[in-house]
Parts: C-alpha cells; structure tokens; sequence
C-alpha cells in the first residue's frame, strides 16, 4: 500500500485547453478518496494521468516514494477499474480476474486459484465459467473490483464506479464498495460528479472546478464549511441559500431583513460592506410565528422529501428555501418564518469564506 | 381472396423460375462430371469416374488446384496480417487527412483494377524480377486486396472500445500483447471474413496469374481451366465439368467452415 502524491500537477490538451492547473494534493497510505465536480472540471483526466494513460505536461506524480510521473501505467503498481468496467467480453469470468496475473507470468493453476479465491470472497463462485456479457450490471462491477483486487496493487482507481449501476442498486454499491474498501485498507481514488456519492463514501475528497481544486476536506468539512460559493451550490442534496447581504454592525440585512452575523464570520466583517450570506436549508428551522431574526415572506412552493419537505419562501423578491420535518409542512400562500442557525450559517466575501 | 390467391400464385411461380435460372448451372455442374459424354444438357447421370481418371492423368489439373491454394492461402494470410496491424494503427493513432487517405486508397483500387493496371505491373514485376514467382504473384494480389480490407478492418477495430486497451495497458499489457489477447479475439469475425474475402478473390482470379506466370506448372486453376480443350479446340465438356465441381468444392467447404465457426459479418460491433 502506498500513499499518492501530486505536485505541481499540469495538463495542457494540444489545442491550448489546461484540464489541470497545478494541482497539489496528498492522499495518505489507506485512504479513500473522492474527487468530485462536474462534467468537464478535470477530475477523470486527474484520475487518467494518475493512471499515466495521460502524460502530465508539468508537475509530479508520486506513488509511495517512487515518482512515477515518466513511467508507464503497467509499471505504477497500481489498477484502474473503468467506468464501462472494461471486462474482456471474449473471456469467461476466471479469465478476467486472472488477466493481470497473465501478464505478470503466473503459471495458470495459480491464476486460477487465485481468481477463484477473490472471486469467491466477493460472491462470484457460481458465476466464474460466465462471460461478461451474461452477467448483471452489478455482478459485472464485482468481477471488475475482483480483477483490481488480483493484481494487490499499491493503489485502486476508480472510474466513475457506480454511474452504470441503476439508482436502487447503487445504494447498495456504495455501501458495499464502502465496506470492501476498508476491509482491504488499499489506497483508493475515485471519480465522481455524484456529490451524496463522494460525501457518503469518502474518508476525504477534492472538489474540483475547471482545472482547479476548490476544497479539499472531509465529507463533513465540505458540507458543513464549504470555502467558497462554488462548493456550497455544487454540494448538498437541496442547494445552499446564497443570498445577498450587507453589513450593519452586528447584524446582516438580507432581502430586507435582520438576521445575526453568522459564528464563524464575528469579528471579521467591515460595517456596510457588501457579502454573500450562505445557509442551507437544513440549517433553516420553520416557523409561522413571527421570530427574532429570521427571513419572513410568504410560503410559494413546497416540495416532498420524503421524511421531510423543502419550502421555498419569497423574501422580498429573494427565494429562500427551509427544510421542515413531517407534519409541520406549511400551506402554500401563508407567511412563514426561517430562522437561520447562527452556529452553521456562513458568510462569503469575493465568493470565498469569511473565517477565522 | 381469388386475386390475393392469384397475386400469390404468380409471386411463387416468379420466385420458381428464378430459382430455377440459378439451379440449372449447378444441377450441371453436379451431374456431368458423372456423365460419361456431357452436353449442355442436364441430364440423369450414368455415374462414371472415367472423367476424373482422366483430371488425374492430366499432367497439370491437380497441381494447378494446389497452386491455387497456395497462391490463396498465402495472400490471405498477408493480408490479414496486415490490414490488421494497419487497420489497428489507423483507428487508434489520430492522423491529419487520414479518412481522406483511406477513401482514396479505397476508390484508386477500385478504379484501377487488374485490366488497367495490367501493363505496369507487368513491366514492374520485369524490373523486380517477380515474374513467374508465386511471391510476386502473392505480394502483387495482396497489394490490389489489401485498401479495401483495410477499410473493412478498421470499422471493426473503430467499434472496440478504447477502455478494454486501456484497462490491459494498465495491468501492464504491452501493445502486442494487448494486439494479441484483446484486439484479435474481439475483430476476429472480420478477420475471418477478410480471410475468407480474400480466399475467395484469388480463388478466381485469372488475369493476373495468367499474366504473370508462364511456367504451366505454376500456374494455378482458373489459368489451367482455360486450357481444357480437345485437339479440335472445342470446349472439352468431360474434363471442363470435373474439374470445376473440383475446382469449386474447396471453396464451398471453407465458407461452410468460416460460416459455422466465426459467422460473417460485414460491419463492426461486439457481440458481449
């Protein structure tokens, strides 16, 4: 097992489009690590140059101590499993898993027994004289993490793994890869654009914008504190309410009314200053009694989450949106207060977070 | 109903004598060989071997079929050699113009076809001192077949997807190996039809052996056929009729083999 690490990483496509911008990251031995962002902000061709299926055109990459910037992809130590997974459809199961022994020259009874023990810790006994093809999506997944698992590799890269898998499966994926994962204690990177994927998987991730990293922290850092606008629109299942506001000594003005500085902004704030107030909707607590700092306006849209529903007030022109447990939804039309949580409310100046 | 009962009597009495414009030749072809004096006449047959006596007596017939599968053979397998590796390149290297190349290629070796070209080659094949050899004849064959094979090639090859090469490299395939243990099994319905393509062009092919091959004991069946005539210089229906049911068969036996083995197909896609 090893660590990775990066340094200075950079990738210019011919044509002139920088798909990463000297990027520094460290992922310590055993971690599990999400690299998360939406389509086209670099983080498969990260994961790809990792790999070394793309050359870095500046910076290192280095895997354990041996920096492997220069080096083929079959000589990282490491195994990639692939979005498509990538499994050989002219060969039967055993064949697949025992392909990285093939190449490393294991005599084929070996191979075999060591295909059909990974095979089998992953539930695959019955199914190790199919071809790909004859196999559900989901089995397909686990012959590919038995083939990665065959080759003990110092690192496991992950290719978008759950994005074949239809939604009710998926659940069970990720709890399951999860579980695998830290059983096996491999360093692990994976690609996602699913931000409740990265957050409920990942020991740490990066969240990535065209090119750049924009956070790296914990599921819990990232969601709680995101560092800049960005993160906080593009993480959490119901979007951050990012509002408009300017300072008035201790208080916020926002959408015409009177909410406190948030906790970790005290202190830091410039009287009259123009900010980005931020507060997700499940920091929002409800009420229709008039209460001391709050955002009031009328109640426009109120949509089922289930345990829960998201209401959307108009606050002077400006959608706020609360989350309300069960039973206590408001009807459409009525006023409604939204009292922001002083401890988990944010505040952003130039689209980065105000804190200590 | 009577006009339905009509139309479809008249489609089937069609479809019949189709049938039958296609069924006679080789009705003939299956029975004369048998027939001790044949005409153009499909007739019963009397079930004699005297005209296949007289193929094996000829000093040249049965050498001239082995010929033919060597001159086949050989081109086959050069081209399918290399209309994989070129097909394989040019579908993964991205090249300026390569497209255009191809449908150039493809369009120059379908407009300069054997008649056309005749005279050069000729006059090349002098120059390289390839005349009268089974190796220019092949290299010359393979040259004229292999743009359009590369062609059909690459459209297999196009429809592999890029992951499963890259999943080998990965493991730390190297690009033979990747070539030889994803590639191949993956295009090998296409290399079987190139193969059995080729085969077949070669097979029947006459202008060029007959051009470039003067020595009679090189020269493979379609040349010899040529030859079989009496002293009176009339088609000679015993021997002609043997050795083309000979002359057929072992092409008719490898599409049966290809077909039940690999199938054809004509166009990429992987069956998973």
């Amino acid at each position: 097992m090893a660590a990775i690490e990066l340094r200075g990483l950079t990738k210019v496509y011919p044509g002139g489009v920088k798909a990463l911008d000297s990027l520094d990251l460290n992922i310590p031995d055993g971690e599990f690590f999400a690299l998360l962002g939406p389509s086209g902000c670099g983080k498969t061709t990260l994961l790809r140059t990792i790999a070394g299926l793309e050359t870095a055109t500046g910076g290192a990459v280095v895997i354990g101590d041996r920096d492997v910037t220069g080096i083929q992809p079959g000589a990282r130590d490491i195994a990639m499993v692939f979005q498509d997974y990538a499994l050989f459809p002219h060969m039967d199961v055993t064949d697949n898993i025992a392909y990285p022994l093939r190449i490393k020259k294991v005599a084929k009874a070996e191979r075999q027994r060591k295909a059909a023990a990974v095979g089998a810790r992953l539930g695959l006994e019955l199914l190790m004289d199919r071809r790909p093809g004859q196999l559900s999506g989901g089995q397909q997944q686990r012959v590919a993490l038995a083939r990665v698992m065959a080759t003990q590799a110092q690192a496991f890269l992950f290719d978008e793994p759950l994005s074949n898998l239809d939604a009710r499966l998926r659940l069970e994926a990720r709890t399951f890869l999860k579980k695998l994962q830290r059983e096996l204690g491999v360093t692990t990177v994976f690609v996602t654009h699913d931000q409740a994927e990265a957050l409920a998987m990942a020991d740490r991730m990066a969240v990535m914008e065209a090119g750049h990293i924009r956070q790296i922290g914990t599921p819990a850092e990232v969601f709680q504190r995101p560092a800049n606008t960005f993160v906080a629109s593009f993480i959490g299942s119901t979007p951050m309410n990012l509002l408009d506001a300017v300072v008035r000594s201790d208080t916020l003005e926002v959408a015409g009314c009177k909410v406190p500085v948030p906790a970790s902004a005290e202190g830091l704030l410039v009287d009259g200053e123009k900010i980005v107030y931020g507060v997700r909707p499940e920091y929002m607590s409800y009420t229709a009694e008039p209460a001391d700092g709050s955002l009031s306006g009328d109640v426009v849209i109120v949509e089922n989450l289930g345990a829960s529903h998201l209401v959307t007030l108009e606050v002077a022109d400006v959608l706020v949106q609360a989350v309300v447990p069960e039973g206590r939804e408001p009807e459409l039309g009525e006023q409604g207060f939204a009292v922001p949580r002083r401890d988990r409310a944010l505040a952003y100046r130039d689209g980065e977070l105000v804190s200590a | 109903m009577t006009r339905f009962v009509a139309g479809r009597i008249g489609f089937y009495t069609l479809i019949a004598v189709l049938l039958a414009f296609f069924t006679i030749p080789l009705l003939w072809l299956a029975t004369a060989p048998f027939t001790s004096d044949p005409t153009y006449e499909v007739r019963v047959p009397d079930f004699t071997f005297e005209n296949f006596q007289m193929i094996i007596d000829h000093p040249y017939a049965l050498w001239s079929l082995v010929n033919s599968l060597v001159l086949s053979i050989g081109t086959a397998l050069l081209v399918v050699v290399l209309s994989a590796l070129a097909a394989y390149a040019l579908s993964r290297v991205r090249l300026p113009g390569r497209d255009a190349l191809l449908y150039a290629l493809l369009l120059l070796s379908s407009i300069i076809t054997g008649t056309a070209a005749m005279v050069p080659l000729f006059q090349l094949a002098i120059e390289l001192n390839l005349i009268d050899s089974h190796t220019g004849l092949i290299l010359i064959l393979s040259g004229g077949l292999l743009p359009a094979a590369i062609f059909m090639i690459k459209d297999f090859m196009d429809s592999t997807p890029k992951s499963y090469e890259e999943s080998a490299r990965v493991f730390g395939a190297s690009p033979l190996q990747i070539v030889a243990h994803v590639v191949v099994p993956l295009v090998r319905p296409g290399l079987a039809t190139i193969a059995v393509w080729t085969v077949a062009n070669v097979w029947g092919n006459f202008l060029m052996p007959y051009l470039l091959l003067s020595d009679v004991e090189k020269q493979p069946a379609a040349v010899i056929m040529y030859t079989l005539y009496t002293e009176g210089g009339q088609a000679n229906l015993k021997v002609l009729s043997t050795f083309g049911l000979l002359y057929s068969i072992p092409v008719v036996l490898m599409y049966l083999f290809v077909s039940k083995k690999y199938g054809f197909r004509f166009h990429g896609g992987i069956k998973r």
